[in-house]
């Protein structure tokens, strides 16, 4: 089939399969998304959410199927080669630095793209890591934090922290697990708010419970149950769709 | 293979039967004063730095003990009654309040504590070593030697303070109470244990064990504010080599773990044998961190 | 055990709940209540808050805010273990048995309390088994080698030991296969024939609308709705806003 690059999925897994002793956690799974996508994964409780995440960003290895990245096979790779490949992810327990400041959780990702053997120069001197740190900042609105103390945020801004620090590794496919887990509706807005700002320069795929969120966010939806592929489609659909009402509701 | 067959054969049969129950004797009284510092470790997670010092405050109460009654066999009992009720007290007025913190400090408040308790019973009895006689001075053949019988006897009872402890922990309501809160302190609590009281048993149970051994090792040797440092060094080796929170394993290592080192001697001096205790332990970590007599974790 | 508000002093109050883990905010004022002796359902979807709420109740993780009581006395920030001894039993998400404990040992845990008479004893222990029989066969064996089915049963066999008057059951057809839903359901009637209350944390709303009297449906650390189970069916927009796509 003749198609161009700008056509190639930036993620697919072909017949991606998770085993835990009799448990298929993944069962098959075949899995595209396109560049600029916003895809969300939703699915009930124990569909496998967690474990294709893991898959993707090598935390966990695949009992059977292969992974792409841009056309290159990254299965079974480590979870650091992932993300030098450039797949980020943000975490559904918060995971950043919390003694210290926002820019420099921030700019120790950034370093991860580029690092220097040089053992003498001052860390703020690296101008241009201190550039990629405030910029990731400024995507997420907390360019004005950069200095507090990462324990000092609150509770949104932590999360939305958590996103920054996933975009200063400059990714092509960024993995947001859960990411307004913990926040009150109006801090929910904020982030669902920057997910589109920031949406025109990736490719996200996010997992999340929050069903009106997911209505007005994604692109398209995935919908995993018992380790398969349920259904998937544009919003609409899948809110039509009958099967996926049931699983959910376990008629 | 030829040369280390005939190496052995080298040895004198009475010599290695000998150290054998040498072996065994330090052994059990070592298997004591580790079960209850892995029992204290296995339950709350707390490295237990004052050990040692209990160890020896069972020896000084017993000396005191056997001063004024003249009889053994009070003082062991006297001993372990004591020393049980000030573990326990020492678990609720210091290491209570600082559940749920960092462990690094109530590993730095057991330390303290062991400080503290040294130097109290130096400058209370001075630092001449203290005696406790034996209350059996008999003793037998053992092939060119005189044995005590009193050291077999310390063996003996250590196992069947061991075999008290394990009947105990297995069949007893606090003894469920104490294999339900290792294993999920949260659903033991929602059972209805009340979980910060069994901590504070565990350690007074591990604080009796380990008075016992001091009182049944101080006729071995002099009673000083030192003698628990060796013992408590040799009982953490013994715990991750058996694996910590393992009752069995620890017992295992301290009779595997001493046996080396009686048959070391054999040829260096006890003081370089004990050079084996920190191969083992090495190797241990190495090779089965999780400990030797412990099955591996998938 | 017909559907009516509960009379004069429910047995569990809750209101205003705030919880937090660390600064996640995951309760934002929950208020709701258990009657003497009734089955409420607690629904809604994955990360509202509903373990959360249970887990509150059973003092397990702090309320930093709002109140709760128990037959009319407030218990917030009680410890656990009191909470037990007072009647309530807590039946987790994964069941949390005592893996390495018996069958036999994991129930005693329940009935070794202060003032339980080994006749008394007896007697749970032949209801426990007569209810699950299954249990009965196993009982020397270690919990760890039940199948995920057994292991509920002996959760909620085990919380039973405590004669309480309210359980706390978290997802109790989680992981299970569909066919042990119907047994799960017979359970919790007959812990209802008892008198015993039940605060029924469900994704299966069809079981939940069945074994219930009340339901209250909760979404992103609140209630939102709450009514009697004859008042609403599977098909309800309601449902499907706040549980379904």
């Amino acid at each position: 089939m003749n198609r161009g690059a700008a056509s190639a999925p930036v993620l697919r897994t072909d017949m991606l399969t998770v085993r835990f002793g009799g448990l298929a956690a993944l069962n098959q799974v075949n899995f595209e998304v396109q560049r600029g996508e916003i895809r969300a994964i939703i699915g009930p409780n124990g569909a496998g959410k967690s474990t294709f995440f893991n898959c993707l960003t090598g935390v966990l290895r695949p009992t059977a199927g292969k992974i792409f990245f841009g056309g290159e096979d990254i299965t079974g790779l480590s979870s650091d080669r992932i993300s030098q490949k450039g797949i980020a992810r943000s975490y559904q327990i918060t995971n950043i630095m919390p003694n210290a400041t926002a820019l420099e959780n921030v700019r120790v990702a950034a370093q991860s793209r580029r690092h220097s053997w040089n053992m003498v120069r001052h860390c703020m001197s690296f101008h241009d890591l201190v550039e990629k740190a405030e910029q990731a900042l400024d995507k997420v609105g907390l360019l004005a934090k950069a200095k507090e103390l990462a324990s000092n945020l609150s509770h949104g801004e932590q999360r939305n922290l958590e996103i920054g620090i996933a975009l200063a590794t400059e990714p092509t496919l960024l993995c947001l697990d859960e990411p307004t887990a913990g926040m009150s509706a109006a801090e929910t807005h904020e982030t669902m708010a920057l997910v589109r700002r920031i949406a025109k320069d990736f490719t996200i795929l996010i997992v999340e419970h929050d069903m009106p969120l997911v209505m007005e966010l994604a692109s398209r939806i995935t919908v995993l149950n018992y380790g398969a592929v349920l259904a998937e489609g544009p919003p609409a659909e899948i809110q039509k769709n009958p099967r996926v009402q049931e699983a959910y509701l376990k008629t | 293979m030829n040369t280390i067959i005939g190496f052995i054969q080298n040895i004198p049969l009475d010599l290695l039967l000998i150290q054998t129950v040498n072996g065994i004797v330090t052994g059990m009284i070592l298997a004591l004063v580790a079960s209850g510092l892995t029992l204290i470790f296995g339950i709350m997670d707390v490295v237990n730095f004052a050990h040692g010092e209990l160890f020896m405050l069972g020896a000084y109460v017993g000396v005191v003990v056997f001063a004024l009654t003249g009889n053994f066999w009070i003082a062991l009992i006297l001993a372990t009654m004591i020393v049980a009720i000030l573990g326990a007290s020492m678990q609720i007025l210091t290491l209570r309040p600082l559940i749920g913190r960092d462990p690094l400090t109530t590993i730095l408040a057991t330390f303290g504590i062991s400080l503290i308790l040294q130097n109290y019973v130096l400058w209370q009895f001075g630092p001449v070593a203290r005696k406790i006689s034996e209350p059996i001075t008999t003793h037998f053949n053992l092939f060119y030697l005189e044995y005590p019988w009193y050291r077999l006897v310390i063996a003996g009872l250590s196992a069947a303070l061991i075999g008290l402890f394990w009947v105990f922990l297995k069949q007893s309501k606090f003894g469920v109470w104490i294999r339900a809160t290792t294993q999920d302190r949260v659903m033991a609590q929602a059972m209805g244990i009340p979980v910060p009281w069994v901590y504070t048993g565990v350690f007074a149970i591990g604080a009796a064990l380990a008075a016992a051994s001091g009182v049944l090792f101080a006729p071995m040797a002099g009673v000083t504010h030192t003698m628990g440092l060796d013992w408590v060094l040799k009982a953490f080796i013994v715990v991750v080599v058996g694996g910590m929170g393992s009752l069995g394993g620890s017992i295992a290592a301290a009779i595997f773990i001493s046996l080396l080192e009686a048959y070391a001697a054999i040829w260096v001096s006890p003081a370089q044998a004990v050079i084996v205790s920190f191969i083992v332990l090495i190797l241990t970590l190495l090779f089965r961190p999780t400990g030797l007599f412990v099955p591996t974790p998938k | 055990m017909s559907a009516t508000a509960p009379s004069s002093e429910p047995l569990v109050q809750v209101e205003g709940l705030h919880t937090y883990y660390g600064k996640s905010h995951i309760l934002h004022g929950v208020t709701l209540e258990v009657g003497r002796g009734e089955v409420v359902g607690l629904i809604g979807r994955n990360g509202v808050g509903k373990s959360t709420t249970l887990k509150t109740i059973m003092g397990l993780v702090n309320a930093r805010q709002g109140e709760i009581r128990l037959e009319g006395s407030s218990i917030t920030h009680e410890a656990p273990h009191r909470l037990a001894r007072r009647g309530i039993g807590y039946v987790p998400e994964d069941r949390r048995i005592f893996r390495l404990l018996t069958v036999m040992e994991n129930l005693r845990t329940g009935f070794d309390r202060a003032g339980v008479t080994a006749e008394r004893k007896k007697m749970l222990l032949d209801k426990v088994f007569a209810y699950f029989p299954v249990l009965a066969e196993r009982r020397d064996q270690a919990g760890g080698t039940l199948s995920g089915g057994e292991q509920q049963m002996l959760a909620i066999a085990r919380a039973m030991m405590l004669e309480p008057k309210i359980i706390l059951l978290d997802e109790p057809t989680e992981g299970l296969m569909p066919r042990m839903v119907s047994q799960i359901h017979q359970i919790i009637d007959a812990l209802h024939k008892e008198g015993v209350a039940i605060l029924l944390v469900e994704q299966n709303v069809p079981l939940t609308l069945e074994a219930s009297q009340r339901i209250y449906i909760m979404e992103k650390g609140m209630v939102r709705h709450h009514c009697a189970t004859s008042e609403i069916t599977i098909n309800d927009p309601l449902i499907k806003q706040y549980l379904g796509v």
